[in-house]
């Protein structure tokens, strides 16, 4: 518990629509080991991004976090007023953000949009150390010094995600969150962006938050996987306990889907469809579509309960 | 793609107060111009009919010009020939930029780079030079003149904004794939792209009418207007033309201004509802 | 390849001064009988002030456009003179030069429209921004009707609407004129003084009819612009409001909106020449005006192809600028 660098509890986000509250983030927890590494995973819609933006409070209208907490340490972020929240993020909550494609302003130079960060919060330093600082930032996420002094459009899709994990890792975070950060890459530059991502948190002793959709991926860089259905967690395990054995049957199902390389067999999928956040389905959300359905998943909702030492499932199977 | 129905545009109508308002004001006009001079007295806007300059009192509701007209006649007589000016040359200006833009956009190649071409020229100078040029040389000027001269120009922002929806429509999924079906040409222009192409149309219908109404006025003020018929914009000229802005005649020149912004707020207000009905982000934002 | 765009972007410009001058050169042709041969007989007949030169005059254009003359000659003429920058006489102040007129009124025209559409610019841009910035006041938004109804009312309107209430009713500003009737001009405070307040009414109108154009406008760019992930990034990244709304948002707007500047030109122009004429300013477009009652057909001719001339230029320049502005603009050349 001690080593706990986040604490989420219970977070909710609801987007507000005339149709009524969507209910996106419904109820999630879980910690964050210093230095650890977790993975979010879920299908789109799941609320695995909005989780990540809600633990930045970049939350907007007519989205709001409805309730919960996000303990950084002792402090609540929450109940942080708008300045305090300010300096804090990037100094020590850092954001990787999903599409790096968009995300550099296009007539700024890059130096400027490194040294931007560092003077949004309190960074007094002279010309010359910044430039020195830039470079060395540059040259740990494997880019050329020269990078600083170009345009977002000159670089390739890969270099502005490294640009992205520079930036994040420029005033040494405690924690990093990473929203899908190579989605938009192909394999080889996404290889390349996750070893430099690696590396980088090992240097910093930093915690990441690893969100997204590829279980390979998560396979090969986190320590624990959360897995999100239509705004709850579902189930966090260690990684490799969640691939050999996964408890709910939401993963079982995703676990089952991904091709092997040893045996032949006929693809899988998910039966049905993801279900609507407006509406959800009564009891447990996972009911219609879940093979060891029971009588009463469609009536009573199930909680997070840790079965083993640093593992939860949130499912009546396991009598909860 | 979608339907014109009548309970759709009613909910249409509730969640655009732009263009609620625009079309309440742009109605309002219309019932003014066109029903008004049924019940006014044409010879009460002659030159002389009355006492001149009289401010406005309860026989004069506006009162009369230097001229002795009755300025509330003569207004809701000069009403509708500035709206006629506008309509016949918005309506002519938008027929050949439907007919332009469809050509160059469906057809493409170099039927589309002449007309391309052609239209940035015309867009590229500006109006009033044309405008002036043509009126000066022409013997006399009346309302069906005056629209004429106007429509000559009034095609080059229609044909542009009709190319460009034409060009993306093109492109979409079911045009391919109702051409690889075998459809003809004509037919998926008619059946596919017009549908498609018409609130489009409609924005660019009032953005022209909006702009020939604007080009009128403009001209009339230089004096390149009809010189013996009542326009809006001719009242304004002969207001400045004796004086009565410097002699405080506020009665003889407001008037016809009121009308004017009310016409162009009214077109500008219906305008910004057709947008907002074709973009989205704005709706969801304003 | 930027050498490319550039010769396409001349040949365009080339174009547009080419149909211009044929235009203004058929137009007068087409009806039956010359109109300004029929008005150089008028004055012959009538007998100005300088009437034998008015005859040598009249005589030297029959020669030269007359109706003996084949009509691709009369063209070729036409070229000849303006390319020698001769646009000829005016015909209601005689002997002065076409020239001359358009060069002792273009400063004035220039000067009004370069500061007022600087100035709306620049306050209605900020008015904009700020009107699409989500930390704004609601009640602030009760401006955007306002704005609207002040970007639909064309310019010379308001200048009517101003010279009323503050020239006659409060004699504020004066209702006419660049200066002070009878006045000399010189390089002095009291001639500025008395130019600028001369200039203060035609100046308002236009640029505050201006304002609620650019910043409709400007709003909403704003508003595309801030949906933009950059904007969320630079949020997560703490940057302060003030930072982000200037050089993330603001910045970024800036440039579509300076080429819906060059786009609006056209109607700049035309409304300033109007505003002139409501206001007796000694520009460009009162001599327009003036043109237009006099029926003095050349300083007609001439005003427009200078007005032609100078707002093709002006795009032209623009569009060999923006590359500069925008830095994505020039490597998507390469």
């Amino acid at each position: 518990m001690n080593s706990d660098i986040l604490r989420v509890q219970d977070l909710r986000v609801y987007y507000d629509t005339p149709a009524g509250p969507v209910k996106a983030v419904d109820g999630v927890s879980f910690p964050l080991k210093q230095g650890g590494r977790l993975g979010l995973v879920g299908e789109s819609g799941s609320g695995k991004s909005t989780t990540a933006l809600a633990i930045m409070r970049l939350i907007k209208p007519p989205g709001r976090v409805e309730g919960g907490q996000i303990l950084l340490g002792d402090q609540d972020l929450l109940k942080l007023s708008d300045e305090a929240m300010r300096k804090l993020r990037f100094d020590q909550i850092s954001l990787i953000p999903q599409g790096a494609m968009n995300s550099l302003n296009p007539v700024m130079r890059i130096k400027q949009q490194i040294i931007d960060i560092v003077n949004s919060h309190d960074g007094d330093y002279s010309e010359a150390k910044l430039n020195e600082s830039i470079g060395q930032l540059l040259l740990t996420v494997g880019l050329r010094p020269e990078v600083a002094t170009m345009y977002p459009h000159e670089l390739s899709g890969g270099m502005k995600q490294r640009v992205c994990i520079a930036m994040a890792i420029t005033l040494r975070p405690k924690v990093i969150i990473a929203d899908e950060p190579t989605s938009a890459l192909d394999v080889v530059v996404q290889r390349q962006v996750m070893e430099t991502l690696g590396k980088v948190q090992d240097d910093l002793g930093a915690a990441v938050i690893l969100v997204g959709h590829d279980m390979g991926l998560m396979a090969q860089f986190v320590d624990y996987i959360g897995v999100m259905y239509a705004g709850k967690l579902v189930e966090i395990a260690p990684v490799e306990e969640i691939f050999r054995e996964p408890q709910h049957p939401y993963t079982q199902l995703l676990i089952s889907s991904i091709p092997s390389l040893e045996s032949k067999r006929l693809f899988k999928g998910i039966p049905g469809v993801a279900p609507s956040l407006l509406n959800p389905p009564s009891g447990c959300s996972f009911h219609p579509r879940c093979p060891q359905v029971m009588g009463h998943c469609s009536s009573q909702v199930p909680n997070l309960k840790e079965i083993n030492p640093g593992r939860w499932v949130s499912c009546h199977l396991h009598g909860v | 793609m979608t339907k014109v129905t009548v309970r759709g545009q009613s909910r249409i109508l509730r969640g655009n107060p732009f263009l609620t308002i625009g079309l309440l004001i742009i109605v309002a006009i219309l019932i003014f111009a066109y029903l008004g001079p049924l019940f006014t007295d044409p010879e009460r806007a002659e030159v002389g009919a009355f006492k001149p300059k009289q401010s406005p009192s309860r026989e004069h509701l506006l009162g009369t010009d230097t001229q002795g007209r009755d300025v509330l006649a003569a207004l809701t007589l000069a009403t509708p020939q500035t709206l006629n000016i506008g309509l016949i040359a918005g309506a002519v200006g938008i027929g050949i930029g439907v007919v332009l833009g469809l050509l160059s956009g469906y057809l493409g190649g170099t039927v589309d780079t002449a007309i391309r071409v052609g239209t940035d020229v015309f867009i590229t100078i500006p109006a009033i030079a044309i405008l002036v040029v043509v009126a000066t040389n022409v013997r006399t000027i009346n309302v069906a003149i005056m629209a004429l001269i106007i429509a000559m120009l009034a095609w080059r922002l229609p044909t542009r904004t009709i190319r460009a929806q034409t060009l993306s429509l093109r492109e979409r999924a079911y045009i391919q794939v109702a051409k690889l079906n075998g459809v003809g040409d004509l037919e998926l222009i008619a059946k596919e792209v017009m549908p498609n192409l018409f609130p489009y149309i409609a924005a660019s219908f009032v953005a022209t009418v909006s702009w020939a109404i604007l080009a009128t006025i403009g001209l009339e003020a230089l004096g390149l207007g009809p010189q013996n018929e009542y326009t809006l914009g001719m009242m304004i000229y002969w207001a400045r033309f004796y004086g009565a802005i410097l002699r405080g005649f506020w009665w003889w020149w407001a008037p016809p201004i009121v009308v004017i912004v009310l016409i162009f707020v009214g077109l500008f207000f219906t305008s910004a509802g057709l947008d907002q009905l074709v973009n989205t982000r704005l709706r969801r934002v304003a | 390849m930027y050498l490319t765009y550039l010769i396409r972007r001349f040949g365009m410009f080339i174009l547009v001064i080419f149909l211009a001058v044929t235009i203004n050169f058929i137009i007068p042709r087409l009806m039956p009988g010359d109109p300004v041969e029929q008005q150089l007989a008028t004055l012959v007949a009538t007998g100005g002030g300088h009437m034998e030169d008015v005859t040598a005059m009249a005589e030297a254009y029959r020669v030269k456009f007359g109706l003996d003359q084949p009509v691709w000659k009369q063209y070729l003429n036409y070229w000849w003179d303006l390319l020698h920058l001769n646009l000829g006489y005016s015909l209601a102040n005689y002997p002065d030069t076409v020239g001359h007129m358009i060069g002792s009124a273009l400063p004035w025209t220039l000067g009004l429209v370069g500061i007022s559409t600087l100035i709306a610019f620049a306050i209605g841009s900020l008015m904009g921004g700020l009107l699409a910035w989500p930390s704004i006041p609601r009640a602030l938004r009760g401006a955007i009707p306002l704005l609207m109804i002040a970007s639909a009312i064309p310019y010379f309107l308001l200048g009517i609407i101003l010279v009323f209430f503050l020239a006659i009713l409060l004699k504020i500003f004066p209702a006419a004129g660049g200066h002070q009737f009878g006045s000399v001009l010189r390089f002095d405070l009291a001639t500025i003084k008395d130019v600028l307040h001369h200039a203060a009414l035609p100046a308002i109108s236009i640029i505050v009819a201006g304002i609620g154009v650019w910043a409709l406008e400007m709003r909403g760019m704003m508003i595309s612009t801030l949906g933009e992930d950059y904007i969320t990034l630079a949020e997560a990244k703490g940057l302060n409001g003030k930072r982000i709304f200037l050089w993330y948002g603001m910045r970024n707007g800036l440039l579509p909106l300076l080429t819906a500047l060059a786009l609006r030109l056209g109607y700049v122009v035309t409304g300033v020449i109007l505003v002139e004429v409501i206001f007796s300013y000694p520009g460009v477009g009162f001599k327009l005006f003036q043109a237009v009652q006099t029926k003095d057909y050349f300083v007609i001719q001439g005003i427009v192809l200078i007005l032609i001339f100078a707002i093709a230029l002006a795009l032209l320049v623009m569009d060999l600028i923006y590359p500069v502005i925008d830095p994505r603009i020039t490597y998507q050349r390469r």
